[in-house]
């Protein structure tokens, strides 16, 4: 049986197809025909964002919080240009998602008309792929393609741009494939004699460290479940990027803390000293490695990642291996184990007294005192009073965001979205509305500084006409506190423009978005202060004041190698120097 | 250290090339390249070389199989071995990218350009100009009585070589299609 039907409603048709069912997006002249089509359907829910930056973070959130690809509909030219902040974060953290943005008439692209933007042109770098569908009979197979490309391989952002006169033009719809014929398929299986000579290395390390990253999460629960495996059959130390926590339960025994420029002090040193480095699924980004050419200078490295690309882009490894993360680590644990799940034990155990000392240093502690709350102590509350709920958390960015990663323990992957590859201010509020969406039911916190949260904080209307409990956990410092630290680390303490004036009143912002306010500025208060935002069913805005000047630690200043690392205040004392300062 | 035992850059087995022996000497690499001849592929592969600070030393493109809707893209570019590994691997992640072979490495190839030079001149000059290109196998492709357009084809040396000798014999303009190539043999 043909079906034809207008471009428009094969719009809606291919997203169903595509087991799509939450669309984030904000309506246009350009995109009319497809919000016609949307009203007259009850599949696929619409969630009215309130800025187009919104849509796109919101289907980041909810593509990181359920695997699944995320999806925003926006209009042409200010719509499209407005994508694009959330597209190049897609890019980076390489999270699967689907942006259609409507387009002038095909007739009239090219003649500056109304709203019209080269989308195509300008979102070419920052998307995976991109189309231009120009005719309504393949439009529904590029729909379907784009599904394809922005989940396969290394997951990314792709976008659909459609004329009008597509939408209004009818053809024949073209279902999904049962088998997927697309050219587009990226190698999954790991080279096997690699995989061997990565085994006989593990077998033979004395200081061995699986490096894991976002990739893990990206590859499915079952990569993470396999990764749990083989570390707690190995024994050995392991550490994550910041995007990849959760993959291994914080509750570990083999758990070493994030690592990288505001990672552990055990995490750091583990790497820099280890014979064999096993990286799973993370890119040798420069917050991890530091000063490159100190970078663990006496290890074997091996490297697992899909893009093969990414193999010795920023360092040049020993043992790579292109292929899926789940599909890798189920070969890693079948040749270990068919050659007797070997290790070199006492070395490791030798390793394991060093890798407690390093513990011991204790280089998250801080001291709660006096009557000014510490960003810390306040993520130490949150993690006590939330640890045994069903809980996803978001973050903006700045130091909240590194304080966030190391005070909060993640105990499953999927459950934690921050913009870690392009370090997007404004991206919490709207991830959480979308990881909400997700999970009706869970509790979604998004853990915030109070600069970063204004640059979304229109969502919160999104939140309150969609009833999305959210909770808006703001560690409001008056200040751009990681701006702050690095000024006061890296330029003589000038502080140019790095504080936030002209607050508003945030208890007042939540009254007037219709949503819960509360304002807590004493320790004393604080776990009842957390114990009301949880309980209240709907959305709150939590105002938590804490000491200013406080700065984010341990930190490898830029420029330096692992093992000099910042751990507190009295450490800083000429701590960057001048080639260190030219470095992001 | 002690207990492992790899050889750094070892082995093996691969549909690329992972294990290259870095240096930091600038090598040229020409580079063909198949993709889908589709609206902006060109504008991906440029914007690549562009975004990422490459090198494009000459770029050629055309369509080399109609039904198939397959264009080829040469590329001389030039860079570090680990730059040439990195550009070669991007390259091959742009979705409409079919193949890419580094033609440089992957055996002997033939490296062919042409170039079109217009010469201005009487007497003297316009004999010798004439001579030397006859000595380059390089066509006469128009003429009038005070000038001549000569076509010549072959590697971008031989026509770098005809150039500067056409230079104080009154060369006026040049055009060059960049390089276009092949390896040689039957695979
Ligand atoms: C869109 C954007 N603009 C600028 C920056 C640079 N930047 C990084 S952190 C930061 C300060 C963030 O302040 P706040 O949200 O209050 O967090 P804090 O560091 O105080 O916890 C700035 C300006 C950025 N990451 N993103
Ligand atoms: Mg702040």
């Amino acid at each position: 049986m043909t079906r034809q039907m207008t471009g428009a409603r094969m719009v809606v048709q291919a997203l169903k197809d595509q087991g799509v069912d939450t669309v984030f997006g904000y309506p246009g002249g350009a995109v009319l025909p497809i919000y016609d089509e949307i009203f007259q359907q009850n599949d696929i829910r619409h969630i009215l964002v309130r800025h187009e930056q919104g849509a796109v973070h919101a289907a980041e959130g909810y593509a990181r919080a359920t695997g699944k690809v995320g999806v925003a509909l926006v209009t042409s030219g200010p719509g499209a240009t407005n994508a694009v902040t959330g597209l190049t974060d897609a890019l980076l953290d390489s999270i699967p998602i689907v942006v259609l943005s409507g387009q002038v008439p095909t007739f009239m692209i090219g003649s500056d008309a109304f709203q019209e933007a080269d989308t195509v042109g300008i979102t070419r770098p920052c998307t995976k792929h991109n189309w231009l569908a120009k005719e309504t009979e393949s439009l529904a197979d590029t729909i379907h393609q784009a599904f394809h490309v922005a989940r396969s391989g290394r997951p990314g952002p792709v976008l659909v741009d459609i004329p009008k006169d597509v939408q209004f033009a009818s053809a024949e719809y073209t279902p999904p494939q049962a088998i997927n014929t697309s050219r587009y398929q990226p190698q999954l299986k790991g080279d096997i004699e690699a995989i061997t000579e990565l085994v006989e290395a593990l077998e033979k390390a004395e200081r061995p460290v699986f490096y894991t990253g976002g990739g893990v999460i990206n590859s499915g629960p079952g990569a993470s479940q396999l990764l749990r495996e083989l570390v707690d059959a190995t024994g050995i130390p392991i550490t994550s990027t910041l995007m990849g926590l959760g993959a291994y339960p914080a509750s570990g025994k083999n758990w070493l803390g994030m690592l990288g420029m505001h990672g552990l002090y055990e995490a750091n040193m583990a790497m820099h000293d280890c014979d064999l480095m096993i990286n799973i699924g993370a890119r040798f980004d420069d917050r991890i490695t530091g000063l490159v050419s100190a970078f663990s200078p006496g290890s074997i490295k091996a490297h697992v990642d899909i893009d093969p690309s990414s193999i010795h882009k920023n360092i040049r490894v020993d043992i790579p291996i292109v292929g899926d993360v789940g599909h890798v680590l189920e070969d890693i644990l079948k040749i270990w184990k068919a050659r007797g799940r070997k290790t070199n034990k006492a070395a490791i155990a030798k390793w394991q007294e060093q890798v407690s000392e390093w513990r011991a240093v204790d280089c998250l502690s801080f001291k709660q005192e006096g009557k000014t709350i510490k960003p810390q102590y306040a993520l130490h509350r949150l993690e006590a009073l939330t640890k045994d709920m069903d809980r996803y958390i978001t973050t903006e960015v700045g130091q909240h965001q590194m304080w966030a990663a190391q005070y909060l323990r993640f105990e499953d992957p999927n459950r934690w979205m921050t913009s870690g590859g392009l370090g997007t201010m404004g991206y919490g509020v709207p991830a959480s509305i979308g990881v909400q969406m997700a999970h009706r039911d869970s509790l979604v916190i998004n853990v915030a500084g109070e600069a970063s949260w204004l640059m979304n904080m229109q969502e919160m209307g999104t939140a309150v006409q969609f009833r999305l409990p959210v909770k808006q956990f703001i560690l409001n410092n008056e200040r751009l506190g990681m701006v702050r630290q690095w000024q006061e680390l890296l330029h003589g303490e000038r502080y140019s423009h790095s504080w936030s004036e002209a607050l508003p009143d945030f208890v007042k912002l939540a009254e007037a978005f219709g949503c819960k306010g509360i304002r807590c500025d004493d320790p004393d208060d604080l776990d009842e202060a957390i114990k009301e935002m949880l309980a209240y069913d709907g959305p709150v805005i939590f105002d938590c004041l804490v000491e200013k000047h406080e700065n984010c630690f341990p930190m490898i200043p830029s420029g330096k190698p692992h093992n000099e690392m910042l751990l507190g205040e009295a450490s800083t004392d000429g701590a960057i120097e001048a080639g260190g300062a030219v470095l992001v | 250290m002690a207990a492992l035992k790899i050889k750094k850059g070892s082995t093996k087995h691969s549909a690329y090339n992972l294990r290259p022996n870095f240096s930091d000497v600038q090598e040229t690499h020409t580079l063909a390249v198949t993709v889908d001849n589709e609206p902006g592929v060109l504008a991906r592969v440029i914007g690549l070389f562009s975004g990422r600070g490459y090198n494009i030393e000459s770029l050629t493109v055309a369509e080399v199989d109609h039904l198939g809707h397959q264009s080829r893209i040469t590329i001389v570019t030039k860079g570090t071995p680990q730059v040439i590994e990195q550009i070669k691997a991007q390259l091959g992640r742009i979705v409409p990218v079919h193949e890419v072979h580094d033609l440089t490495v992957e055996g002997p190839a033939v490296e062919r350009e042409l170039g079109l030079f217009k010469v201005f001149g009487e007497g003297d000059k316009r004999i010798e100009a004439l001579r030397l290109a006859e000595i380059f196998r390089a066509n006469v492709v128009d003429s009038t009585l005070e000038s001549f357009v000569f076509e010549i084809t072959g590697a971008p040396e031989k026509i770098d070589a005809f150039a500067d000798l056409m230079r104080p014999l009154g060369l006026v303009e040049v055009a060059r299609t960049g390089v276009a190539a092949l390896s040689r043999g039957a695979a």
